[in-house]
């Protein structure tokens, strides 16, 4: 087999081209470039110069800094708390269903294929702060509200997660409905012999099978939320009272909304930053679970 | 072959399958009525919450601004008016906006298909010396959070390395960084791993080069991978907003998602909302039309772009 085909360098070296091409340029260039501009003074005029650890230390002693990675956390637990067991719950529901299989998951995938920036518009006028707002108005019929949801530091974020997860949630239970319908029945046969209830079954038959994935799906709703860019900057902007700022619009500011010119250093530094956390949070992640996880 | 395997599948897996209730307490009559009520409940929810917001903003594209800011949830107090969506498609030059994101998504779509069917065939049939090393710094970049490229990515757009020109405010600057994608080259890959090495040898016996090989043989036999990687490359540069946000600035480039939230603040509310309506319907059409492709599990891919 590879005798006939390495004899003709020169083809498979065309058919390679793209991918050298497109990845060097657009891929690995970057990811290169960014841990060498960390260190480094860039604007697009005079050429770059090092400065070792300055941008580092520029960032660390910017006062939103610390508000930025705050809002994130509290976003990455928000959305653990609203995201995470919803899809879960929605899935074991879905996978007993006898009928309409299909119409199930085709109304829970749809909020995904909807263009975020949709999405963001149309919820930003649903999260209206007036009585006749949408969401107002559906809570004033059972007495509640009028609530100012965007417009207040306190009720901001857990806006944006709700409508984030409302846009996620529908990819996470399709992984998990393929998870589920790979249980082996047996096993459900087996636990009944034993005299198990519907509980009995869900914690030690299901629950234990879709340990894998929930493990994966739990780190990648991380990796994700922690770079979310476009609902915070759609719906806030970071406001009000930077109590929406996360890392992702910090590093968006530095680098392309600044007045004098953009700090690309400091956005780089920062980027790195938040690279190497995840980094570091999913191999720990990784080897904390280690044992756990094999099961599936 | 895929859709043989999967009635295959199908046969061997009734809808009468038992999952985590039995078929005997089935047919016990209260837990019957219970599951009965958690998945009439759970349908209604879903139906609120998946699909509400769209007939919300359906509704809403077609009556009056007054109805929609007085009276959100009220059904047609004053009669209903699709001439909104045609002012919305004429007058805001929606038409414009929406062909650009059209060129856009067309013209990522080319790249992505061209790099990744090219470079899969030459990893998984053609198995040049390096391929292993290739794939493996293919791989790492799948790691790499895409927050990482941002900013160099940019540089590197504003000025090309080797050809110092800058790409800004052309569809080259959306188009070639869209080919750099991971996930494709893995999963095209992966199906072509799959495909029996007899019939390349056989092809190669009948005095096929590697060119025709690829064209006549490889591509028409990849055809439903290539539908897979196209659907989805196709909707989520359809979704795609910080990206064209930073490199097409000038407004006449920009494609709908990057215009909508400037056009808001100067436009009427329900010609905005005509707009919003307007801009979702291809996803949601692609969507419809293949929903199989999306709901069989694959919908992983979104989780891993991220």
């Amino acid at each position: 087999m590879r005798t006939w085909v390495s004899r003709d360098g020169l083809s498979t070296l065309v058919f390679l081209l793209p991918l050298l091409v497109i990845f060097g340029v657009f891929s690995w260039f970057p990811i290169g470039r960014a841990l060498v501009m960390s260190f480094q003074e860039t604007n697009l005029v005079s050429p770059p110069t090092w400065v070792g650890l300055n941008n580092f230390a520029n960032v660390l002693s910017d006062p939103l800094f610390g508000t930025a990675v705050s809002n994130t956390l509290y976003f990455m637990l928000l959305a653990l708390i609203f995201g995470y067991p919803i899809p879960l719950l929605l899935a074991v529901v879905m996978s007993e269903a006898r009928h309409f299989k299909g119409l199930y998951s085709a109304l829970a995938y749809l909020p995904v294929v909807i263009p975020p920036v949709v999405s963001v518009l149309l919820w930003r006028f649903f999260y209206d702060a007036s009585p006749n707002g949408v969401f107002n108005t559906m809570l004033g019929w059972v007495g509640l509200g009028p609530f100012p949801w965007l417009q207040d530091p306190g009720t901001a974020m857990p806006s944006i997660v709700l409508e984030a997860t409302w846009a996620a949630a529908g990819g996470t239970v399709i992984i998990y409905l393929a998870a589920l319908l790979s249980v082996p029945t047996e096993l459900y046969d087996a636990a009944e012999v034993d005299g198990a209830s519907i509980w009995n079954k869900i914690w030690h038959v299901t629950l234990p099978h879709l340990r894998g994935i929930l493990f994966i799906t739990l780190i990648l709703q991380f990796i994700a939320t922690a770079q979310l860019f476009t609902e915070p900057f759609l719906f806030t902007g970071g406001g009000p009272a930077n109590s929406t700022t996360t890392v992702l619009l910090l590093i968006y500011h530095y680098a392309f909304q600044n007045s004098l010119g953009g700090d690309y250093g400091m956005a780089a530094a920062l980027s790195v930053m938040l690279a190497a956390f995840l980094g570091v949070f999913t191999a720990v992640y990784f080897w904390l679970t280690r044992s756990w996880s094999t099961s599936s | 072959m895929m859709s043989r395997l999967a009635k295959r599948r199908r046969r061997r897996a009734p809808d009468v399958e038992r999952r985590i209730v039995s078929i005997a307490d089935w047919h016990r009559p209260a837990i019957r009525r219970t599951l009965r009520t958690i998945h009439g409940v759970t349908l209604a929810f879903l139906f609120v919450v998946g699909l509400g917001p769209l007939l919300w903003l359906a509704k809403s594209a077609i009556t009056p601004t007054q109805d929609t800011l007085r009276t959100p949830m009220a059904l047609w107090p004053h009669g209903f008016d699709l001439s909104f969506l045609v002012t919305a498609w004429t007058e805001t030059h929606i038409d414009h906006y929406f062909m650009n994101t059209v060129w856009i998504v067309v013209g990522c779509w080319l790249v992505q298909i061209t790099v990744a069917t090219s470079a899969a065939y030459a990893l998984s049939v053609l198995r040049p010396r390096f391929g292993s090393l290739i794939m493996a710094l293919v791989l790492a970049t799948l790691f790499v959070p895409s927050i990482v490229l941002l900013v160099p990515l940019y540089l590197t757009v504003v000025n090309v390395p080797f050809l110092n020109i800058s790409m800004i405010d052309t569809f080259w600057a959306v188009w070639l960084p869209a080919g750099a994608s991971a996930f494709n080259i893995v999963i095209m890959k992966r199906f072509f791993d799959s495909l029996p090495r007899e019939i390349f040898e056989a092809a190669r016996v009948d005095g096929a080069g590697p060119f025709r090989l690829f064209w006549s043989i490889v591509l028409p036999m990849s055809r439903p991978i290539v539908g897979v990687v196209s659907v989805f490359a196709v909707i989520g540069e359809w979704k795609d907003y910080l990206w064209p946000l930073l490199v097409l600035r000038n407004p006449d480039l920009q494609p709908l998602s990057v215009r909508l939230p400037t056009l808001e603040p100067s436009t009427q509310l329900d010609i905005f909302l005509a707009a919003l309506l307007i801009s979702s319907v291809i996803p949601i059409a692609l969507f419809l039309i293949f929903q199989r492709m999306f709901l069989r599990g694959s919908g992983l891919s979104g989780a891993i772009k991220g």
